[in-house]
């Protein structure tokens, strides 16, 4: 007998492994074109070695090395000086998607979910078939471990391609070498720009850059002082939704659902266990095991007519208006900066935390858009700045009282730099890409709430500066019309010489009787000590040559279609 | 009359001076020119100006516009003394000589002009400034007599013999006199109508003068006309859009003046006017094809309900307005063509002008 159709299509359904639906969806994390591969791959390194190198409150030392292959071929390597990896680990968190320390617990860090240095290794191995190497040590008296790596894709497994002992002079850290395919630019969204603007928000980093061009950089740290450490928070009741409350339940050690809810939430203590459990009409005493969905789900009821505490937020770790405005003040030279850290607060149960700087005037362009820089948790945010909050929150605010232009719904004018970083034990990114933030109405309106305090204090400098131009324009006025009316009235009346000057000179003394002494408001580029010319220059300096290429792209598209036309007239 | 020009210049410039040298601080009046400062004077149905004047005491925000009124007045001064004339636009680019009291834009050398003009209580040609503009078209039953530029003599010019075309009315219309056996006066807002009744050469059929006036009739045009009305003692009648801006801007300025130029009003308006165009009976009367007002029309009905001194003493017209409000459409002229391109000849201007009850003042 035939098979039925759908016997037929049973046949072709199977599981689909983690590692094989990224693999289709490379632009999910971060690898859609070339350009933003070799970033991706970069910074996955890079955050993985802060993150490690900050809960072990070593100072971090990065060194960061592009190369060049061959077309479209780069090799990264990212080493640094943190704890290392010990040797039964390392497989699993570089070869295998989602596997890390990170995801189950709510604490600031740069890394989230534990895909990402996977999914660099794995993109390497489509791209260039090879493997990536790993070297980690763990103490100075034990040996480095070095690794090939590739993910097996069917089964999102690590498959080890080779496992040594070796020789390494440095007393501990890791190193990652990958070799993909990609595309390197200097200028706009590239590493040179990312590695840069981590230097700004990381202050107690020290980066060695060598780019593919053979041109060394370090940005050295500027303080000593690591950021606080952050401690791990356990999940706030108003965060938690029914899919986790019942995996929590599931897994739970304790025996009844008030010593759940005391211990495996914060902010929870036995009279409000208490309170909850009644509301949903369970009593405190049942097995959390025991409790099925549509319990959970009038568990979830009663936590929203709770009153529960906000969740503690000593959890974060600003970078604080001082370094931010200093980090600012390295990159911008302008005349004027400020910084403005808000008190921390809570998003569907998850704390966190509002950071912004403005740099205005000085050298920056006047009649172009704000630039926008944008961070989370230290990290540089480089892409899709048009889907997320922060660029939301910018162009919601209104910055014309704040002495800039602007029309509806768009970034503000003027010659002024934006710097908006959000920290937070679980910042909530529109895509595991972690380019943008999603539009959470509390995170929208804090941002706005830190925009406006930051633009408040740049309206009292705008102001000021308008006053004094203003004064100025009049002082030039009566230097320049002073003589017109002298001469309006000389050839009306037939005045003589002397009765001219006269005039001038009785009008100067009346008009300038009244005006008091000047502030001194110019800019003068030599007052900005901090600014580091070469610094600024990083991630800038190619613009020109990358408008060149496109004009290039044009003629030889142009000369294609010459050549068509060309073409089909012979054959006619 | 020049003389007199002359001094008041001087004079303006003499109390400056004096002021100056006693280390006073010199001021200049002028009149302020807006609806806010004229009302109608009813006797002789024209905007004459109330007192209000602002008064500017030089210092260092003033020092540039004393300076650009002392030396245009200087400029007068030249122009009247050497029997001359300068077009606005010229006025502007002699500025252009001034370095930096030069202006700008055109609009910021008329404005000192205007006021100038209202500082000394004189229309600009007495200062020796004339108008770019031409002073608008004439059809009909006209024989207007001018001097020949060049020799002097008098010279008859026939309105009726420019085939399709038209008369212009010249900047200064002071030197001429007229012949006519017309009964009436058209002035017509739109040149495409106006075309329209010389090509079909209504003015033969109805004896009268046409006139085009193209929007809101230029100073010449309404002295052109003032005077043409009351020499040969005819009626003017106007023709207009049915719209607030016909209303307002074009009939209520020919007839009784504007804000802006309320210090010469007296001269250059046309108080016997009767508004023979499309009033809001008659969008209904005659069922024409009507646009929604825009928000301009609407916010310019209510200004003139409420601040224009002509509508406050005009009942028909607050009627019409609110009427007008009440509807919420204006009809243009060219609308009668619904009933046929020549409905406008036929029927229309016939009807009207038998039947003063459907004029407004």
């Amino acid at each position: 007998m035939a098979s039925t159709i759908a016997e037929e299509m049973a046949k072709k359904q199977r599981e689909i492994s983690v590692a094989e639906f990224f693999e289709k969806n490379r632009h999910l994390l971060g690898f859609d074109n070339k350009r933003k591969a070799l970033l991706t791959a970069v910074k996955e390194a890079v955050d993985n070695a802060l993150d490690a190198c900050e809960e072990a409150d070593i100072l971090p030392e990065l060194v960061v090395e592009v190369i060049e292959m061959g077309e479209d071929r780069f090799r990264v390597i990212v080493e640094d000086n943190g704890p290392g990896i010990v040797k039964n680990q390392i497989p699993r968190i570089f070869a295998k998607l989602l596997y890390g320390s990170k995801f189950h617990r709510l604490k600031q860090s740069r890394g989230q979910q534990g895909i990402g240095i996977s999914a660099s290794v794995m993109y390497a191995q489509l791209t260039t078939g090879r493997a990536s190497r790993i070297i980690s040590k763990i103490a100075p008296d034990k040996p480095a471990h070095y690794y090939e790596l590739k993910v097996d894709t069917a089964k999102n497994k690590p498959r080890i391609l080779k496992d040594a002992e070796q020789e390494w002079d440095k007393p501990h850290g890791v190193r990652i070498e990958i070799d993909l395919e990609a595309s390197y630019i200097k200028a706009g969204q590239s590493v040179d720009s990312y590695l840069k603007q981590t230097a700004i928000v990381n202050p107690h980093v020290t980066i060695t850059y060598v780019n593919p061009k053979a041109e060394q950089i370090i940005f050295p740290r500027v303080t000593e002082e690591m950021p606080k450490q952050t401690a791990e928070i356990k999940p706030h009741p108003y965060g938690v939704e029914i899919g986790l409350l019942l995996k929590m339940l599931a897994n739970t050690q304790f025996r009844t659902l008030q010593a759940f809810f005391v211990n495996e939430f914060s902010r929870v203590g036995s009279g409000t266990a208490k309170r909850i459990c009644e509301e949903a009409l369970i009593p405190p005493s049942t097995k959390p095991k025991r409790i099925h969905r549509e319990e959970a789900e009038k568990l979830i009821a009663a936590i929203k007519k709770t009153k529960i505490i906000s969740p503690p937020t000593d959890c974060i770790s600003p970078i604080g208006e001082e370094l931010l405005e200093k980090g600012l003040r390295k990159e911008v030279n302008a005349e004027y900066y400020c910084a403005v850290t808000r008190s921390p607060s809570v998003y569907r149960g998850n704390p966190f935390q509002v950071e912004v700087a403005i740099a205005y005037g000085g050298d920056q362009p006047l009649q172009q858009s704000a630039n926008l820089l944008r961070f989370a948790n230290r990290v540089p945010l480089l892409y899709q700045q048009g889907g997320c909050s922060i660029f939301r929150s910018v162009t919601q605010t209104n910055w014309r009282p704040y002495g800039l232009t602007q029309s509806n719904g768009a970034l503000p004018v003027g010659p002024v730099t934006i710097a908006v970083h959000i920290a937070s034990v679980w910042v909530p990114f529109t895509s595991e890409s972690k380019e943008a933030i999603a539009h959470y109405p509390e995170i929208i309106s804090e941002i706005k709430l830190a925009l406006q305090e930051a633009g408040r204090k740049l309206q009292k400098y705008t102001l000021k500066k308008r006053r004094v131009g203003e004064e100025l324009k009049k002082r030039s006025h009566i230097e320049k019309y002073i003589p017109h009316v002298a001469i309006g009235l000389k050839e009306i009346l037939d005045l003589k010489k002397v009765e001219t000057q006269k005039v001038e000179e009785q009008l100067r003394k009346m008009l300038e009787k009244h005006r008091g002494k000047l502030e001194e408001l110019e800019f003068d580029p030599s007052k900005s000590v901090e600014f580091d010319e070469e610094f600024a220059r990083i991630g800038r300096e190619e613009k020109k040559e990358e408008e060149e290429e496109k004009v290039e792209e044009k003629e030889e598209v142009k000369k294609e279609v010459k050549k068509e036309k060309v073409k089909s007239k012979k054959k006619k | 009359m020049a003389k007199k020009v002359l001094l008041e210049i001087k004079k303006t410039a003499e109390d400056i001076y004096k002021k100056i040298k006693k280390k006073k601080q010199p001021t200049l009046s002028t009149p302020i020119r807006a609806l806010s400062n004229v009302s109608y004077n009813v006797k002789d149905g024209f905007f004459e100006l109330n007192g209000k004047e602002k008064t500017r005491t030089l210092t260092a925000s003033s020092v540039k516009a004393f300076a650009q009124a002392l030396r245009m007045m200087a400029l007068s001064k030249e122009l009247i003394k050497n029997d001359d004339i300068a077009t606005k636009r010229e006025a502007y680019y002699v500025s252009k000589n001034w370095e930096d009291a030069s202006f700008n834009e055109q609009v910021d050398s008329d404005t000192v002009m205007d006021d100038i003009e209202a500082m000394l209580g004189v229309n600009r040609e007495q200062i020796g400034f004339i108008p770019e503009e031409k002073g608008g078209e004439i059809a009909g039953d006209l024989i207007v007599i001018d001097k020949d530029p060049g020799t002097g003599k008098n010279i008859k010019i026939d309105c009726k013999k420019f085939g399709s075309g038209a008369y212009s009315i010249p900047s200064s219309v002071e030197q001429l006199r007229f012949e006519t056996k017309a009964k009436f006066v058209l002035a017509i807002e739109t040149a495409g109508m106006f075309q329209r009744l010389v090509k079909h050469k209504y003015w033969k059929k109805a004896n009268c003068i046409l006139i085009s006036m193209g929007g809101v009739p230029t100073r010449s045009c309404r002295r052109f006309i003032r005077r043409l009305g009351d020499e040969k003692k005819i009626p003017v009648y106007v023709f207009t859009d049915g719209d607030p801006y016909g209303y307002l801007n074009i009939y209520r300025t020919f007839k009784v003046g504007s804000g802006n130029a309320a210090h010469i009003n007296e001269f250059f308006c046309v108080p016997k006017a009767k508004f023979i165009g499309i009033t809001p009976q008659d969008i209904v009367d005659y069922k024409l094809p009507t646009h929604p007002l825009k928000e301009v029309d609407i916010k310019r009905l209510k200004d003139g309900l409420k601040n224009d001194p002509f509508v406050q003493h005009h009942k028909s017209w607050q009627k019409a307005l609110k009427l007008l409000m009440k509807m919420r459409v204006r009809a243009e002229q060219q609308a009668l063509a619904k009933h046929g391109l020549n409905f406008v000849i036929s029927n229309y201007l016939p009807e009207k002008i038998k039947n003063p009850k459907s004029w407004l003042d």
